[in-house]
């Protein structure tokens, strides 16, 4: 810290240190911890607070095993956020080898310009465009039926299907970077020497590539199952009654139920299931916490 | 401008490393004074200890009589060149050359004038309005200088400033910064791992290893009267023989080596580990029937010009290199021949230690 | 090296590029159609009167100026608090700099609603402050900061210190130094920052709906638009963000190209 003085000066240094506490201290860390204390508190009345109903308690946590429908939830937002992440490493892979290992140099860029561009653009604006295409009377309905595969349009906006392919379109970036920096360090002599050793394309793939892209792989599927969890504006734009989101249901406790512990405790299992993906993965691919620091 | 710096006692740790142990000495104000040493022998430790980029854990530094402790580099009457030169790349030639003089609040119209009047006393005139980038690596070094003179400091502090250059460049710079520091009488510290260079350039020399200073002396008479083998064997080229101590007296002793006794100087001093130390070109060849001789056996031998670089091996197998002038007579003897070479006692020094 | 691309991953590319931008386009050509709902089919007729709808829309310009309000006070304290925070972590030992990193790094992390959960109850419970655009400005900058501490450390990271040192040596204060030395040095990456820690505001949803109290964000007001009543004003808007955000990105790569030819 001394260092810090030394090189800027008492009163510079000390506004830094000043500015990054306030960051630190006030905004990332108490909200997060205040936020977890609340959860453990019931809700209380302001005149009953620092009585004897203030106690902590785990009741806001039970509340999700008792209720079925907000459990069937929260189970369905797991499950429908692992198939999203599965379903964006499936279509990415494809792009991120091709980018990361058949293209080189100036090529590569262009291609990499081009799969930017669109996600530049607002997620709310790009999840209403599939809304369009998606709508009862849009465009997809109407290829379908024109060309026979339907006899009539479906209602796509209309369960989770509709915001699962949101979903994939929406984060499908962050998949591509992580794996294609991981496929990218791979020594391509290594893929040479499988093919010159006789190896199919496919076991290349499954021999060498993946397990060199490993860490990739494991990054890219924690920040878009992660994302899908935690997505918001998605289920929002494409979703219906039949398919709420886990965090739609958080939002209700702190702005339909007027119950901000029992939000704070729900956003606090969400938050877990996130680390929990996080360490998951991190067993599951047999990377350490360093590897995945892209 | 011009101060004497004061070193005393001065000692600097970093954690369990010593980095400088117990210097003391007094630089002249005036005086172009040179730290010369191997790599790691803390004679950069010294120079950011004047500099004032941080403070001894023991001793006093002080400048022009005054002590330093606790006044930051922005506050001493020193200025540095650093090794990478550190030229702001954002500003032009001018701009750096003026920008002591911008802090210490002179106004834009000074500060130009002054800048030309630096530019031309490095020769680079009319140069000011370039970027840095546009130079070349001499002028950039001239730059650099000019900038810190620009502040008119007491003590101008040179870090390995031509290390960067290539050879002719670096062997004009020797010429230009000896000629600049006579000219403004500013006392010039330089460091260098090169001997050639302290030698040229300097009034006096402290030649350091691993933390001590072994000599503080002019060129002369560090290259004639060593003080110890490391700095016989850093400073130019010697022979070292190793051997016993018999006598000692009067400015003169014995040391009795494999080859027989052998006269030198010597300066009286205990200790073991003796050697003697003859240079190259102190060596005659033939037997000049008094004083010391040496039989040795021929290697190779290596025509430069104004003299002859003869390598052979002593009896012992260890090495042997003799100096011949170039006085027009042949160098008839043949690679395994023997052959006999002489020195007097002033021609050598004994010396403690090891080389 | 196009030897390499087989048929098969050659029409999987085109394939994900329609899929990429197709329905952006299909969005974008909306607009123009003279229909109640926002569609291509059935194709009406050509108008223009979704853009005449958009822009007197009163509620569309409030919300418009709250996003360039809320995104301008995250610049004001997202970039110093980012560019202070990549200068610490080069002053603090090694230890200690990467459990600061792990902190500062974490809300880049943690999903957007927790976000905003977390930073509403501390402020109501603690403060007696509601949602609105100041707590939406402090939950924002909660992570933007992470963003621009990132870039300036990347940055800070090829900076020569020794540059520093020179001019302490020739009598600057650390003050000075650090103005006319250090800041000119990072301006590049501080407007960058800048840059996008406003685009990161502006777009952002899932944190603003918990902190936005009564206030509506033009990202808000669009979401709320689909779900209540949409009509083709929204792809108006749409096209229009659309085409600033490209214009802004060719501009800035026609910038970054001039400046370093590679």
């Amino acid at each position: 810290m001394t260092l810090l003085f030394r090189r800027h000066g008492w009163p510079l240094g000390v506004a830094m240190l000043l500015i990054v506490a306030f960051w630190i201290i006030v905004q990332v860390v108490l909200p997060q911890i205040l936020m977890i204390d609340f959860s453990f508190r019931p809700n209380l009345l302001p005149s009953e607070i620092g009585g004897p109903k203030d106690a902590y308690t785990l009741r806001n946590y039970e509340t999700l095993w008792a209720n079925d429908v907000h459990f069937a939830i929260f189970v369905k937002t797991i499950a429908a956020s692992a198939v999203v992440t599965l379903l964006t490493l499936v279509v990415c892979y494809p792009i991120a080898f091709h980018l990361a290992y058949e293209l080189k140099g100036p090529k590569a860029a262009r291609l990499m310009l081009v799969l930017v561009i669109p996600f530049w653009i607002n997620e709310i604006l790009r999840t209403f465009a599939w809304y369009i295409v998606l709508a009862y009377a849009g465009p997809l309905n109407a290829l379908l039926v024109g060309i026979g595969v339907l006899d009539e349009p479906m209602r796509f906006l209309d369960g989770n299907g509709g915001v699962m392919v949101g979903m994939v379109y929406a984060y499908l970036l962050f998949m591509v970077f992580p794996l294609y920096n991981a496929i990218e360090s791979l020594d391509p002599a290594q893929v040479e020497a499988a093919r010159d050793l006789g190896a199919s394309w496919g076991r290349i793939h499954r021999r060498v590539i993946i397990p060199h892209a490993k860490p990739g792989i494991a990054t890219g599927c924690i920040m878009v199952f992660m994302l899908a969890a935690g997505s918001y504006a998605v289920p929002a734009l494409l979703g219906s009654p039949n398919s709420r989101w886990f965090t739609e249901i958080i939002y209700n406790w702190f702005f339909e139920g007027g119950n901000w512990n029992q939000g704070a405790a729900y956003a606090f299992i969400l938050l877990l299931l996130c680390v929990g993906f996080i360490f998951a993965m991190m067993r599951l691919f047999r990377v350490s916490l360093g590897e995945l620091t892209r | 401008m011009t101060a004497a710096v004061e070193i005393d006692h001065v000692t600097q740790r970093f954690g369990d490393f010593t980095a400088v142990h117990d210097a003391s000495l007094t630089i002249e104000a005036g005086e172009f004074f040179s730290f010369l040493g191997p790599s790691g022998c803390g004679k950069t430790t010294l120079l950011r200890l004047v500099s004032g980029f941080m403070d001894p854990t023991e001793g006093r530094i002080a400048i022009g009589g005054k002590d330093m402790r606790g006044i930051g580099p922005n506050k001493r009457p020193t200025a540095m060149i650093f090794q990478n030169l550190a030229l702001f790349p954002l500003m032009s030639v001018a701009e750096n050359i003026a920008f002591g003089l911008e802090v210490r609040g002179l106004g834009k119209a000074e500060r130009r004038r002054r800048a030309d009047e630096l530019l031309d006393l490095i020769a680079l005139p009319g140069q000011g309005d370039k970027k840095v980038s546009e130079l070349s690596g001499g002028q950039r070094q001239r730059v650099a200088i000019a900038r810190a003179l620009a502040v008119e400091p007491a003590v101008l502090l040179l870090d390995e400033p031509l290390s960067a250059l290539d050879l002719k460049l670096r062997q004009h710079m020797r010429a230009e910064l000896r000629a600049i520091q006579k000219r403004t009488g500013v006392t010039f510290i330089y460091i260098t791992h090169d001997q050639g260079e302290a030698l040229a350039m300097s009034d006096r020399v402290a030649v350091m290893r691993a933390g001590h200073i072994e000599q503080v002396a002019s060129p002369t008479e560090l290259y004639d009267r060593p003080a110890t083998g490391f700095v016989a064997g850093f400073v130019g080229e010697t022979n070292r023989i190793a051997g016993r101590l018999l006598q000692g007296a009067a400015g003169y002793g014995v040391l009795e080596t494999a080859f027989g006794p052998l006269s030198a100087r010597f300066d009286g001093s205990d200790g073991s580990g003796h050697a003697l130390y003859v240079r190259p070109e102190r060596l005659s060849l033939g037997d000049a029937g008094t004083g010391n001789r040496l039989k040795a056996t021929l290697d190779s031998s290596a025509f430069e010009g104004a003299h002859l670089l003869v390598s052979a091996r002593l009896g012992d197998g260890s090495p042997l290199v003799v100096q011949v002038p170039n006085a027009g007579q042949p160098f008839t003897v043949a690679p395994g021949q023997d052959f006999t070479v002489s020195f007097t006692a002033d021609d050598a020094i004994i010396l403690a230690g090891e080389g | 090296m196009n030897n390499r691309t087989s048929p098969l991953m050659r029409a999987y590319l085109l394939v994900f590029l329609l899929y990429l931008f197709l329905p952006l386009l299909i969005m974008g050509l909306a607009t123009f159609n003279d229909s109640r709902f926002p569609t291509i089919t059935p194709w009406n007729a050509f108008t223009l009167k979704w853009f005449d709808a958009l822009f007197a829309d009163g509620k569309m310009w409030e919300a418009l100026w709250s996003s360039f309000v809320i995104g301008l006070g995250v610049v004001v304290l997202a970039v110093p608090t980012g560019v202070s925070a990549a200068l610490l972590l080069q002053s603090v030992h090694r230890r200690t700099r990467t459990v600061l990193y792990g902190v500062m790094v974490s809300p880049l992390l943690t999903p957007g609603v927790i976000i905003g959960i977390s930073t509403l109850i501390f402020w109501r419970e603690r403060f007696g402050i509601g949602g609105g655009p100041l707590l939406t400005i402090i939950a924002q900058a909660s992570f933007i900061s992470g963003y621009v501490m990132l870039m300036v450390a990347a940055r800070l990271e090829r900076f020569d210190r020794t540059l520093e040192e020179a001019a302490l040596d020739l009598g600057a204060t650390q003050g000075t130094v650090f103005r006319r030395i250090t800041l000119p040095y990072l301006a590049p990456s501080l407007i960058a920052a800048a840059f996008l820690a406003f685009l990161q505001s502006f777009e952002n949803y899932n944190t603003t709906m918990f902190v936005r109290g009564v206030d509506t964000t033009l990202t808000v007001y669009i979401a709320s638009k689909v779900r209540t009543g949409v009509t083709p004003a929204v792809n108006a808007l749409g096209l229009i963000l659309i085409g600033l955000t490209i214009l802004g990105a060719l501009f800035h790569e026609l910038r970054r190209r001039k400046a370093s030819p590679a």
